[in-house]
């Protein structure tokens, strides 16, 4: 059977008590893949079993050894070798895991993609991880989506919403290469999971880099087009949507809440949100709240899929 | 004196483009027709069409288009045939699928435009623009918030990347003469292609940088009719043409023709004078991107706050092009010390 269920977790040997835990690896050893590390660390459910990376001069990998991690540089395939690590999570880039989604597949491992290689359907944890209960690819949307679609949908469950817009603003310093290089597909692909996972009937995305000094922390901006809407109802949609992201991602913090304004001329209402992310600097840096939102948002998937309790998010 | 100068430079008008921001992106195509053969009959080299924040700049963030800018290339493309139109796009807000629309709507210039030490996330945008044959220009904005050396290094990754012309962009109206002038300098010490420069009137200096970069060795310079351009407007056009003219600097451009283009043509469209009133001064004082002056003030109604406060505070954060955002925020924070609750 190659498909992941949730019950493996349950299957795990010595099942039974409360130290059961599903086995996970990294595949990746930057930054990313070791801010991984430290937040898998704190989860109990999960037991990180491998660090792979293909650099040997790897720092990532030489931090996860001086911790007790297993560490190869042989990339996917040691992680195929063990059996026991059934939740991968992909932190290399879009073109390498086009490679392992395949081959994840056919060895029954989960896969977590952090890259933008979107193989399975968008995902943001607090609003759609029900709906791919069974998927055997779990794509994360893009830090951008991860911010803002959370909003989105808290306003789209409450009033129809025609058209969303972000504008996600974040630091020089927390836009690597990978970002740089892909902006385009990063306007598009946040702008496209606004509307499949936000619930909006068209999406558009912005983003913007600010190299001040010292680094600005991730800063979203929401902006929704409704035709009518009740302010209260709004306000306390959105409020418990900040609540729940919250859990697990404590810098997520809501800077200007709902306002309901009145749209260009012919357009409906205008509702405006402000959220700002600071990370949890587990090893990535607080004002890189783009990037710990992503790790944030991986881990809690695999923890809930492992715990079969997806209610603490969902 | 003379020998500083070079024997010609090409002019680009951005009427049409930073001119969008001062008529909230509301033109018309009949309007962008008219301005358009306006500027062909005055044989101005390069006309920019677009929203002023670029392709795709039609948003909530910085002002809804009245019509699509597919539609304005395609009109100013018919009506100034002897013209070359260039379109901008700003990576982050515009995509590569616009920018191949803009070329087959008949665009030939492409201006790709990023925050001054932002350069590496245009390199993509300058590939596809000169594969698909176009002119390209990179457009480092906000240069006053870098120095001349961190410029040139900026620019140089343009340059690699592709770009015939690598511009100094004055977004904020904020360069001195000599800080024009060492910009400028730097980046042709640095490069081998050609520099530009676009400047803005905030501190009454629009053409008297222009000037300055000019003699530092650019040889793209941008202006607009009747300095029609976000904050207190851009380099007037019809003014330099007749201070090239006098310096015996080679443009091409037929300077009643670009008097009459600017009376006649654009004058009439204007919403307001084009001067320099207190908020637009505080815009080049305090260092802010010139197209938050219409976006702060209508923040500042909303909110019931001053509108130099909100722009002293987004120069003090350091915002860049593109935050308009952070207007709202900054006045919103205000409004919140001050217990002033916000309107609708």
């Amino acid at each position: 059977m190659s498909r992941w269920m949730f019950t493996l977790a349950l299957d795990a040997p010595g099942a039974g008590g409360t130290t059961m835990s599903v086995g996970v690896g990294i595949l990746g050893s930057g930054n990313i893949g070791t801010d991984l590390m430290f937040k898998i660390f704190r989860r109990p459910r999960l037991k990180l079993r491998m660090m792979a990376g293909i650099d040997p001069q790897s720092e990532g990998l030489a931090r996860a050894r001086s911790l007790g991690v297993p560490t190869s540089t042989r990339g996917i395939d040691a992680i195929l070798e063990d059996p026991e690590i059934r939740v991968v999570f992909d932190a290399t880039s879009a073109k390498a895991h086009l490679r392992h989604a395949p081959l994840l597949r056919e060895a029954g491992k989960l896969a977590i993609d952090l890259t933008p290689a979107s193989v399975g359907p968008p995902v943001v944890p607090v609003v759609n991880l029900d709906s791919y209960q069974r998927a055997e690819n779990v794509s994360l949307a893009t830090c951008g989506a991860q911010a803002t679609v959370p909003m989105v949908h808290a306003i789209s469950r409450v009033a129809r919403v025609e058209y969303a817009e972000i504008v996600a603003t974040i630091a020089s310093k927390s836009a690597g290469p990978g970002t740089r290089q892909n902006i385009d597909e990063f306007t598009v692909a946040t702008a496209r999971a606004l509307e499949r996972v936000g619930g909006a009937a068209r999406g558009k995305a912005i983003i913007v880099l600010n190299p001040a000094e010292p680094p600005i922390l991730m800063t979203n901006t929401v902006y929704a087009l409704v035709s009518d809407v009740d302010p209260a109802e709004v306000e306390r949609s959105v409020q418990a949507m900040v609540e729940r992201v919250q859990r697990y991602v404590p810098g997520y913090r809501l800077k200007v809440p709902p306002l309901v304004g009145e749209g260009p001329a012919g357009t409906g209402r205008v509702v405006t949100i402000m959220v700002e992310v600071e990370g949890a600097g587990d090893f990535l840096p607080r004002y890189a709240g783009n990037l710990d939102i992503m790790t944030s948002a991986a881990v809690q998937v695999a923890e809930d899929l492992a715990a079969g309790d997806r209610a603490s998010v969902a | 004196m003379a020998d500083n100068y070079p024997a010609r430079v090409t002019l680009v008008d951005v009427s049409l483009r930073d001119g969008s921001h001062a008529v909230r992106h509301q033109f018309t195509e009949k309007q962008v027709a008219q301005v358009a053969a306006a500027l062909d009959a005055a044989r101005v080299p390069v006309v920019e069409v677009s929203h002023g924040d670029g392709l795709g700049g039609s948003s909530l963030q910085y002002g809804f288009s009245r019509q699509p800018d597919l539609e304005w290339v395609r009109a100013a493309v018919e009506h100034a045939p002897s013209t070359k139109i260039a379109v901008l796009l700003l990576p982050g807000i515009g995509t590569r699928q616009e920018l191949k629309q803009a070329r087959d709507a008949g665009a030939q210039v492409a201006r790709i435009a990023t925050h001054c030490t932002e350069a590496d996330i245009a390199e993509q945008h300058i590939e596809l623009a000169r594969e698909m044959g176009m002119t390209v220009c990179g457009f480092l904005m906000m240069a006053h918030m870098i120095s001349p050396g961190e410029l040139a290094r900026q620019a140089r990754i343009m340059e690699k990347a592709g770009a015939h012309v690598v511009y100094v962009v004055d977004s904020a109206g904020a360069l001195l003469i000599e800080e024009a002038r060492e910009r400028v300098q730097a980046l042709r010490d640095a490069l081998d292609c050609e520099v530009g420069f676009h400047g803005h009137n905030n501190l009454g200096l629009g053409v008297a940088n222009t000037l300055a970069a000019m003699e530092a060795g650019a040889t793209w310079l941008d202006g607009s009719l009747c300095g029609l351009g976000a904050g207190a407007g851009n380099t007037q056009l019809e003014v330099l043409v007749a201070v090239l003219d006098r310096l015996g600097v080679e443009t091409g451009v037929s300077v009643y023709g670009a008097m009459d283009a600017a009376e006649d043509v654009v004058k009439p469209l204007l919403p307001r004078p084009i001067v320099i009133d207190r908020d637009a001064l505080v815009i080049g004082y305090a260092g802010v991107y010139s197209s938050f002056l219409l976006h702060a003030r209508r923040a500042a109604e909303r909110f019931g706050v001053e509108v130099r406060d909100i722009l002293v505070e987004l120069g003090r954060r350091r915002t860049v092009g593109g935050q308009e955002d952070q207007i709202i925020q900054v006045a919103y924070e205000i409004a919140q010390r001050a217990g002033v609750s916000p309107g609708a």
